[in-house]
């Protein structure tokens, strides 16, 4: 058995010795370089272009407006949800803007040269007149009467109104003994995967291919196919290996639809790679979301009902998913917890910034981070202690599959089982005692618990699709799985991996199911020429959909091996069992074929196969899940507060995670380990700052504070395993986990560490600025919020 | 501007000549002229160190040098740290801890961790973490990379007594 194993990767020898191959490494004859020239205004008109200068520099090929290319695309950049009865105001966003931009970096103008040099110099030869319009960037300055408005043609910056509800939110509040009401800030995030953007557009006969960082090769080709008229058979989009994604590679952006257009126009390669500037500008953002969260609970501690009402900053157009990520966050509204009503309102909002969209878990952690600091409050407010309120409000286990009252049914979950673990790791009493002494000394140490529940594998289609929630889309994946003649396997997967490990896990799960040695089991994906369709990588899908497609196309293969090992052994295929990588026959161990003998039977028989079995070994299987699956735990986070300089330091890490069945203990744990950092960065450092002239602020790595190993503690991990009944592996997604589990954790430990200083309320980041004048508020006046967004402070 | 220069330069043990516009960096003479793409761009003001090369020896972000500067001198990619066959201690211990995942940070990490370890060859994990503070990586939580960077340090001094 391989699965449970932890096999070391087989991606890493090319990724350790520098030999992967990303999008910006492959130059192809010809290539011609692209540069954008991008908007400096967050609001304007454009009232004229002057491409002269740029089209006299040596080395350029061409220069072309939006409007020289309005003819090339059949229509804008596609926004993909539609939701039965709710209308959602979408402008057209064409890959280049003709007439008006709406945000800082909106692409205006591209340059063609032979080099990257002679392409960025004539790029600042475009000279681009604008005439500027209010701008606003504030999402609830926004929604005023009055203000200026991003698209005038609307009418408001209104984007649309989404709501769900489960139970009488009115009778539970009311029923209620005690209530609390808070108010959230999400802030604006970059999904910064290290590898930029790249796409390159290579004409091929009368198709073209383009290759390109993205998470969502077969989307891709679906949507740009469509923009540019080139039929899907003649588009090839290519993801090589992808330097991470995180959602910002989640996307199909004016950029690929550019060099598809360029190349076809002048026959030649085209490549455009992004800066990390131009990523922090125009690759999409997460989060931004404004939350005001009423909860009721008995005065034992039973909660009575949540409501949420969600003020969603979308920036300046709808790109794939933007309207649908706060909606994502809905299944999961009520945390683990049983909370009998449920009601949410969700209110999207243009403002002159860049798109919002999915970045690492997208809504789940917006909405987790609500939640949990909410029954923090709560349990602060009844008297209760934090983790018994928890338990007082957790399905049992033997309640599952449990049914919310948004009618959401988790799949399996033991929700005390990960905080027990959690706390046997974490003494939480000894860390009282040591707090309280450190305190003593001036050291202020906190803590903060989270205990969590997510909801991946997307998706049912039924659910998801446009009957269900109204993406426009369906969410099975594809698998097929071939034999070669001499016995090794190759795995065509739908999923596009960026990092995730897949190249090894489904090489174990099919290495079990075949009866060969995993490293005779080359897995591919990411080209739309080879396999199936797909729906690709995003929302933690790849193992529970993916993966579990596999199986199935690898037991078809199982099962065909058997009929033929049957049929040269003189025996019934029910008697052919797999034992030890051997087929053999029930009772006679002698009598056994291995899969590189059956294999080359099946291609090149040495008898004639019976009648009733074709030739060859390759099978595919196309699964489209019956619900989603919903991993869960329990995390704590410690960190010191400096309360001269406002800073934070995360001292330790403890997480109890549960997302089913390991494949690869070890990949689940670098899932955990990399989704915990990106929470920390959200928690403490990271944010997306724009001024209230719309400019970017933060267009850099030195203002956009990525974590560094000198700022992430070493981290204590373990699991429980509680099999999800809706796949055969028993399988959840793990890519999110971490990132929705440890913001409220970590934001939790920085209130708890400020309680003796008088700070109670504090909005992530919790930067030393912010830290520091919620300290100076709170000693001057007893309270306040100066460390919140309203009080200032990036 | 256009006026080219000529530069000698070793790299990976192998002398390469050249005529280089000036203002070309290091990083992308070494991508866009000498194929070795081993070594990545992430950034455009030397934050996050996917470009780290050794010049002399020494650990350098190859976006922050110009190709020029390296005229005379030895550089190292990752392409000339080792091989498939013969894998660096780093390399195995990146490989054994799993402190990669989408690779693209890797070989900056691996380099700049070689130097580290040239430097001061029993680090504490707080001194890894200092010493990888100019590498960023998205993927990993660094917590595998402090883990391979001690693997590392481990198999040095076992092959060095």
């Amino acid at each position: 058995m391989n699965v449970g194993t932890a096999m070391r990767r087989k991606e890493d020898p090319r990724m350790i010795t520098g030999r992967g191959r990303y999008t910006e490494d492959i130059q192809l004859p010809g290539m011609l370089y692209a540069a954008i020239v991008r908007s400096t205004e967050g609001h304007a008109a454009i009232s004229s272009i002057d491409v002269s200068a740029a089209k006299e520099r040596p080395g350029v090929v061409a220069v072309f407006t939006g409007a020289d290319l309005a003819g090339d695309f059949a229509s804008g950049l596609a926004m993909a949800w539609a939701p039965p009865g709710v209308e959602i105001n979408t402008p057209e966003n064409m890959p280049l803007q003709p007439s008006q931009v709406k945000h800082v970096g909106d692409p205006v103008a591209v340059v063609v040269a032979t080099t990257r040099g002679a392409a960025f110099d004539a790029a600042e030869d475009v000279m681009v007149d604008y005439d500027p319009k209010p701008v606003v960037v504030d999402p609830v300055a926004a929604l005023a009467d009055g203000a200026p408005l991003v698209w005038e043609s609307f009418g408001s910056n209104k984007t649309h109104e989404w709501g769900v509800s489960g139970g009488d939110i009115d009778a539970a509040l009311a029923d209620a003994d005690v209530t609390i009401t808070k108010r959230f800030v999400n802030h604006r995030t970059s999904g910064a995967p290290i590898e930029p953007r790249c796409s390159i557009a290579e004409p091929r006969g009368d198709g073209m291919t383009l290759y390109s960082t993205t998470q969502i090769p077969h989307i891709a080709r679906f949507i740009l196919g469509g923009m540019l008229g080139i039929p899907e058979d003649k588009l090839r989009v290519v993801a090589p290996d992808v330097g991470g994604g995180f959602g910002a590679k989640l996307q199909v952006y004016a950029e690929e639809a550019l060099v598809l257009a360029l190349a076809k126009r002048l026959g030649r390669p085209v490549k455009w790679t992004e800066t990390r500037s131009e990523h922090m500008t125009t690759s999409h953002h997460g989060r931004d979301q404004i939350i005001e969260v009423t909860l009721g609970a008995k005065s034992d501690g039973t909660v009575t009902g949540c409501k949420a009402d969600i003020i969603a900053d979308l920036g300046a157009y709808q790109l794939l998913l933007t309207p649908f990520i706060p909606t994502l966050g809905f299944p999961v509204m009520g945390g683990c917890y049983k909370f009998p009503a449920i009601d949410i309102k969700i209110t999207g909002v243009f403002t002159n910034k860049m798109c919002t969209d999915a970045i690492r878990g997208a809504g789940r952690p917006e909405a987790t981070y609500w939640i949990e600091l909410s029954m923090d409050k709560l349990a602060d407010e009844l008297g209760m202690d934090r983790l018994e309120l928890r338990r007082k409000n957790f399905p049992d286990k033997e309640e599952f599959p449990f049914e919310t009252a948004l009618g959401i049914v988790y799949d399996s979950g033991d929700y005390h089982g990960t905080l027990d673990k959690l706390l046997e790791m974490f003494d939480l009493d000894e860390f009282r005692r040591e707090q309280e002494e450190l305190r003593g000394k001036g050291v202020y140490r906190g803590v903060g618990v989270s205990t969590w529940v997510e909801v991946c594998g997307l998706a049912p289609s039924r659910a998801v699709g446009p009957q269900g929630v109204g993406l426009q889309a369906a969410f099975y994946e594809s698998a097929s799985v071939r034999v070669t003649p001499t016995g090794s396997a190759i795995v065509y997967s739908g999923t596009s991996p960026h990092g995730q490990g897949i190249d090894t896990s489904f090489a174990q799960i099919a290495g079990d199911i075949l009866g060969i040695d995993p490293q005779n089991v080359t897995v591919l994906h990411g080209d739309t020429d080879q396999g199936a369709w797909g729906w690709n990588t995003y929302g933690s899908r790849s193992l529970a959909v993916g993966g579990e497609a596999l199986v199935r196309a690898a037991r078809k293969v199982q099962d065909k091996a058997k009929r033929i090992c049957a049929a040269l052994l003189e025996a019934s295929p029910d008697d052919i069992e797999l034992t030890d990588g051997k087929y053999q026959v029930k009772g006679s161990p002698d009598k056994s074929m291995t899969m590189a003998e059956i294999s080359g039977a099946a291609h090149i028989p040495p008898n004639e196969l019976p009648a009733d079995i074709e030739p060859g070994l390759e099978e595919s299987s196309f699964y489209d899940p019956e619900n989603f699956v919903f991993p869960f735990g329990a995390h704590a986070c410690v960190v010191d507060v400096d309360a001269e300089t406002g800073k934070v330091k995360v001292v330790r890490y403890v997480a109890v995670d549960d997302c089913g069945r390991a494949i690869n203990p070890m990949l689940i744990e670098g899932q955990i380990h990399g989704g915990i950092a990106h929470a920390i960065g959200q928690a403490l450092y990271e944010q997306v700052v724009y001024d209230e002239d719309g400019q970017l602020v933060t267009g850099t790595f030195v203002d956009y504070a990525l974590p560094t190993a000198a700022e992430i503690p070493p981290f204590e991990t373990d699991r429980t395993e509680t099999p999800s009944p809706v796949n055969s592996l028993g399988v959840k997604g793990v890519g999110e986990a971490g990132t929705i589990a440890a913001t409220p954790a970590v934001a939790a430990a920085v209130l708890d560490a400020l309680e003796p200083l008088g700070v109670t309320e504090l909005d992530i980041p919790m930067t030393p600025m912010r830290v520091w004048q919620a300290i100076q508020a709170a000693g001057g006046n007893g309270g306040g919020r100066a460390g919140t967004a309203e009080g200032g402070g990036a | 501007m256009s006026t080219s220069v000529h530069v000698e330069v070793t790299v990976n043990g192998e002398l390469r000549h050249a005529d280089i516009e000036p203002r070309t960096l290091l990083v992308q003479w070494l991508r866009d002229e000498l194929g070795l793409t081993g070594t990545h761009v992430g950034c455009d003001t030397s934050n996050c160190g996917a470009c780290t090369v050794h010049l002399n020896g020494e650990s350098v972000k190859g976006c922050t040098v110009l190709a020029v500067q390296a005229d005379g001198q030895e550089v190292t990619t990752i392409e000339g740290l080792g091989s498939a066959d013969a894998l660096h201690p780093l390399q195995e211990g990146f490989w054994e801890k799993h402190g990669v995942q989408c690779g693209f940070c890797t070989p900056g990490m691996i380099m700049a961790a070689a130097d580290l370890l040239e430097r001061n060859p029993n680090p504490s994990d707080e001194e890894i973490r200092h010493g990888l503070e100019g590498n960023l990586c998205r993927c990993t939580g660094y917590h595998n990379i402090v883990e391979a960077v001690k693997a590392a340090a481990g198999a040095r001094q076992e092959v060095g007594s």
